[in-house]
């Protein structure tokens, strides 16, 4: 089959209305790529549209080709502060990785430590964390400190229930397993407890990773000399809309770019987890 | 080889206590095959789990080659009535971890693999997944992981509970094949009246609520047996129907 045959035949696919067709509709590979671009396209336009319809300006609302342009002009000074958000986002990960791992380890194994600092962790985790912002700027100045603090406490919560859940839902047909091979707990939590709480453990991380660059910004927004929030605030001081929606569009690919490093991450150690075909 | 004299298990749990094993006494000699058959909720398990040290009695005592059970011991293994293989692990390495466990060198153990995965038609799925393999198979991979440290005994719960009846069958006669080539004693839960005939040299009738042994019945036919034509399938027969009474007799008839 020639490609505008197989084409001709999705479209007709398309227009089919059994299940079966829907089915081969939604996995065809050329419309998984089609259908978001037109859908993209159709909300660039009605963007476009309602700026013209009004007579706004580009301090109100600039216009997509605005903002493209914008972003060709600007393109070294927006990617020298996009490097710092991601420098501040992903060490805040990290570091909410190594600090959250082994708490939610020990909240899962040890109930007396559960019950010690669960109430302490859901309470802090009830607090708005940009209320506190402004007093890191206080206690740590304007650096990259307080914007990497800022995102390990917007994401380390997840990371923490997501091992803690993890761990504890060890099947219990393999908790046995274990007992019964005489297993040493070190040698039960590596080979069977860890590995087995690694598909919940990555719920939280994809979760955390798009609240730590919430928390950069969150950072950057409050005090800051650089950094896309930083940009961001700066354009607004300027009016300078265009720079401002450009500075958006970064950290949106940002965020879209470390989420997907992460399911590739996952497909590769948890593979097991997942269906075939 | 296992000695168990005047065990009793009683559970005790916030909405009162069950009584689940009382006075069991049963010896079990270096090489034998023990069926336990008994009523859903009788007990079983839970002398199984005794034996292999996972539950201490309430009273009474047991040992296995001399020694008080304490906590599991190596050279039991225990097989239970689902796979329970690691999913992240392919077939080969979920039979090495027993060996892993017990801090012995991979290597050494290779052949040993190799062979019983042969023993268990499952040679060229080493480095299949978990989830790619049927139910059955699944189980074999239980079966050769139990075996691979080559234990003395071999506590089995109700292992191919969950299999159609051919695979069922199968598998038992692969079972019996390699308890009589590597002489192991084996106490064998099932529900199924002919697994329990075809494998046992002595079978044991738990009655229920509290669990006691109500008899021990010797299967003296030779091995290895099938449930297909042979000169002792009315023998086996038999003896078939003698625990099916005894299953099925009442509770008051005792005094
Ligand atoms: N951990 C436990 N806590 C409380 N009661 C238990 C526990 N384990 C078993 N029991 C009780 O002990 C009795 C015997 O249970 P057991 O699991 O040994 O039965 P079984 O003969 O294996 O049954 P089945 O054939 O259905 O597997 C049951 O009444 C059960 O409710
Ligand atoms: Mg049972």
């Amino acid at each position: 089959m020639t490609a505008d045959q197989q084409m001709a035949a999705e479209i007709k696919a398309a227009t089919a209305e059994t299940p079966e067709a829907e089915a081969r509709l939604s996995k065809s590979r050329v419309w998984a790529i089609l259908l978001p671009l037109i859908g993209t396209a159709v909300l660039l336009a009605a963007w476009a549209l309602i700026k013209y319809i009004n007579d706004w300006n580009a301090f109100i609302l600039p216009s997509p080709i605005d903002v493209v342009e914008t972003i060709i002009d600007e393109w070294d000074l927006l990617l020298s502060n996009t490097w710092v958000t991601i420098f501040e986002t992903v060490v805040g990960f990290l570091l909410a990785i190594v600090i959250g791992v082994p708490i939610g380890i020990a909240l899962a194994y040890w109930w007396v430590f559960d019950r010690m600092f669960s109430p302490i962790l859901f309470g802090f985790n009830a607090i708005p964390k940009i209320a506190i912002a402004p007093l890191l700027v206080i206690w740590m100045g304007f650096g990259v400190l307080p914007k990497i603090v800022m995102a390990v406490l917007l994401c380390f919560f997840p990371i923490v229930l997501s091992m803690a859940a993890g761990i504890k839902s060890t099947p219990e047909e393999l908790r046995e397993l274990v007992r019964s091979l005489e297993a040493s707990s070190v040698q039960a939590f590596l080979k069977v407890r860890l590995p087995a709480a690694l598909p919940h453990l990555f719920v939280g991380l994809k979760l955390a990773i798009s609240l730590a660059v919430i928390g950069a910004v969150i950072g950057e927004f409050v005090g800051a000399t650089e950094g896309l929030g930083y940009l961001i605030v700066v354009s607004g001081g300027t009016a300078d809309t265009s720079l401002a929606f450009a500075a958006l569009v970064f950290l949106a690919v940002i965020s879209i770019i470390l989420y997907y490093l992460l399911v590739a991450l996952e497909n590769w150690l948890v593979s097991w987890d997942q269906e075939t075909g | 080889m296992i000695e168990l004299h005047n065990v009793s298990k009683t559970f005790h749990s916030k909405k009162g206590s069950v009584e689940a094993l009382r006075n069991i006494n049963l010896t079990v000699d270096e090489g034998e095959f023990i069926t336990l058959v008994g009523r859903s909720g009788c007990g079983k398990t839970t002398l199984l789990r005794l034996i292999a040290g996972l539950l201490q009695p309430t009273a009474g005592q047991l040992s296995v080659s001399g020694q008080k059970v304490a906590k599991p011991r190596r050279d039991v293994a225990v097989m239970f009535q689902r796979p329970a293989l690691l999913p992240w692990r392919t077939v080969l390495e979920n039979l090495m971890l027993p060996v892993e466990v017990i801090g012995a060198k991979k290597s050494e153990y290779l052949g040993r693999a190799e062979e019983l995965l042969d023993t268990t038609s499952l040679t060229g799925f080493e480095d299949a997944l978990p989830r790619e393999l049927s139910g059955g198979m699944q189980q074999r991979v239980s079966l050769c992981r139990s075996l691979i440290t080559d234990p003395d005994v071999l506590l089995m719960d109700e292992p191919f509970a969950s299999l159609d009846a051919l695979t069922r069958e199968e598998l038992s006669s692969e079972l019996q094949r390699i308890c009589l080539d590597q002489q192991k004693t084996v106490v064998f839960v099932t529900h199924s009246i002919d697994e329990a005939v075809l494998l046992a040299d002595r079978a044991v009738v738990l009655s229920p609520r509290p669990g006691q042994i109500k008899q021990i019945v010797d299967v003296d036919v030779p091995k290895p047996r099938s449930l297909g034509h042979s000169d002792h399938t009315e023998r086996l027969a038999e003896i078939g129907a003698e625990l099916r009474d005894l299953l099925f007799e009442p509770a008051e008839a005792r005094p």
